[in-house]
């Protein structure tokens, strides 16, 4: 076991154990979050529910469709994670796993490939893929931050050569590398907030070292995470509403604003500051967490609109109809995931 | 061999995370003859799969004998799903493909046919055998729908063993007859654009 402690594994016994986190393992600021975020949910759920039987002369059917689909996922998104707190870690990465499986089929799908990247193709979703959240799921950190960036993104490129084929070489491996590093590399920093052993900001043991953070408490944390994501599109999304006047980039996203962003960001990082009892960090490291999440999902749906606009579909929901957009849903997580988790590191280690 | 039946649709239908779409068409246990582009061998049964149970049951495909009757697996999928397999190398004058088919299909079941004959470059439709029109002249009372496979090709595209599972869609459209005295080219043309016009829709 010696090598694989050195190697960043976790103990492989309680790494791959169902060991379902008791109710009782769950703290009270954390249990105090659950029930406003399912009341807010329930409130935003009956709103819906009667904005779709109001005339169509009182309000925009478009956009009450859209605004119950988000409820509806966001349920969802509140199932999973709380499925994950229940059941345990493992859940929750088999979730996202699939999530990311599911974003990863839309965003291949839309992207042109040639004939000759099917092998390539293959190798990332049926090994690279579950390979990640394998790695995620042990709590591999010295592996699952290294696999795409550096073997997958070079396998890549040798593995379309290899096929014969030097048609728009670089154009073909940077789609199936962004593929892979937004849906997959990305998102799967999620979940790895469970993995991580933190320490409470700004409090020292007798020798001076830094006391360990509860980890069953890392799925608060991770539930932290997505409601404020999810907030912060609610709070840029009302505010460009409100005094939205100059778009940043009408022709990729006309609805998206300077006075939305600035609006969302601040006032998810003030909710940030506000929820830092379910963190291990101090109130001023909470509300710049959440700045930072907020301007990363922003990013992350800024870009996928681009991406969109120039393939020319609205949502990758109707790219293939029937089919719910996974990408429309977690762009915004994809982005905000890997830099929540690498702050996290950084202000345990300072 | 229900349950084989089961799991292997829905292995297809995981695999090509298709979406179904009918339109200005209903499913229907009628007799009928479904026509669709061809560019990957899992284009019969992920269309298959993709029909509802009970129409399902009495649909068979159309496959070519030298493909699907090689090796014991491809023999065992190509009986479960009830296939009809056609010899491409050995087409007689008495035997015609035709008419075996119209015997197989009697008085109830429908069939999958691909009448491009073998499976379509990349892009573009190849032009249809005449087959469809000899079985729409011969049968007047069957339904003639046309199917549009839209990405399959990228999910297991020719020579591949291994498919990549992508979303693909599968697009449903309304049935269409031999008019009468239409000669066969017009027929053949008028099917293919129908096959066409749904790529579209």
């Amino acid at each position: 076991m010696d090598w694989m402690n050195s190697l960043g594994i976790e103990d492989l016994r309680t790494g791959l154990l169902f060991a379902p986190s008791t109710s009782s393992s769950l703290d009270r600021p954390t249990m105090w979050l659950l029930g406003v975020t399912i009341s807010l949910l329930a409130v935003a759920n009956l709103i819906g529910f009667f904005l779709a039987r109001q005339p169509e002369t009182i309000v925009n059917p478009a956009v009450v469709k859209s605004f119950n689909l988000r409820i509806r996922a966001w349920w969802l998104m509140f199932a999973i994670l709380v499925m994950g707190i229940i059941l345990g870690k493992v859940t929750t990465v088999v979730m996202f796993g699939l999530a990311s499986f599911w974003a990863l089929r839309e965003f291949i799908t839309m992207t042109p490939t040639r004939r000759a990247d099917h092998r390539s193709l293959f190798w990332v979703f049926v090994v690279v893929t579950p390979l990640q959240f394998v790695l995620v799921g042990l709590g591999a950190d010295y592996f699952f931050t290294i696999l795409i960036p550096v073997y997958a993104s070079l396998f890549v490129f040798a593995r379309i050569a290899i096929s014969d084929d030097p048609k728009r070489f670089l154009e073909r491996s940077a789609k199936i590398q962004a593929g892979l590093l937004i849906c997959v590399y990305a998102l799967s920093h999620a979940p790895a907030i469970l993995t991580t052993q933190l320490t409470v900001a700004n409090e020292v043991n007798e020798q001076g070292g830094r006391i360990p953070w509860d980890q069953a408490r890392n799925s608060g944390l991770l539930f932290y995470f997505v409601l404020l994501v999810q907030l912060s599109e609610v709070f840029q999304y009302t505010w460009g509403r409100l005094l939205g006047k100059r778009v940043i980039a009408p022709t990729i996203n006309a609805s998206r604003t300077w006075e939305g962003f600035m609006g969302g960001v601040l006032t998810t990082a003030l909710v940030g500051g506000m929820l830092w009892k379910v963190t291990p960090f101090k109130i001023w490291e909470s509300a710049l967490m959440a700045l930072a999440i907020a301007a990363m999902g922003f990013a992350g749906s800024m870009t996928m609109s681009a991406i969109k606009r120039d393939r020319g579909v609205r949502d990758y929901g109707t790219l293939v109809q029937g089919h719910a957009g996974v990408l429309d849903r977690v762009d915004s997580l994809c982005f905000a995931a890997p830099v929540f988790y690498h702050l996290s590191h950084v202000l345990m280690h300072q | 061999m229900n349950l084989t039946i089961s799991v292997l649709a829905f292995a297809a239908k995981l695999i090509s995370g298709a979406s179904v779409r009918w339109i200005e068409c209903q499913p229907d246990t009628c007799q009928r003859v479904y026509f669709a582009n061809h560019t990957s061998h899992l284009d019969a049964l992920v269309l298959w799969s993709s029909l509802p149970k009970e129409v399902r049951e009495l649909t068979r495909p159309v496959a070519a004998k030298d493909y699907w009757d090689k090796g014991p697996l491809r023999r065992y999928i190509s009986k479960t799903f009830n296939a009809i397999l056609i010899d491409r190398t050995e087409i007689k004058v008495h035997q015609s493909p035709v008419d075996l088919m119209l015997r197989e299909m009697g008085a109830h079941f429908s069939i999958i046919v691909f009448p491009e004959g073998g499976r379509g470059s990349d892009d573009e439709m190849g032009e249809f055998k005449s087959g469809l029109y000899y079985i729409a002249k011969k049968r007047p009372d069957l339904e003639l729908v046309p199917v549009y496979l839209d990405n399959m090709n990228r999910v297991l595209p020719r020579g591949e063993f291994l498919p990549v599972p992508l979303l693909s869609c599968i697009t449903i459209g309304a049935p269409i007859w031999l008019d009468a005295g239409e000669s066969k080219a017009h027929f053949l043309q008028r099917a293919r654009d129908a096959v066409r016009r749904l790529k579209d829709l």
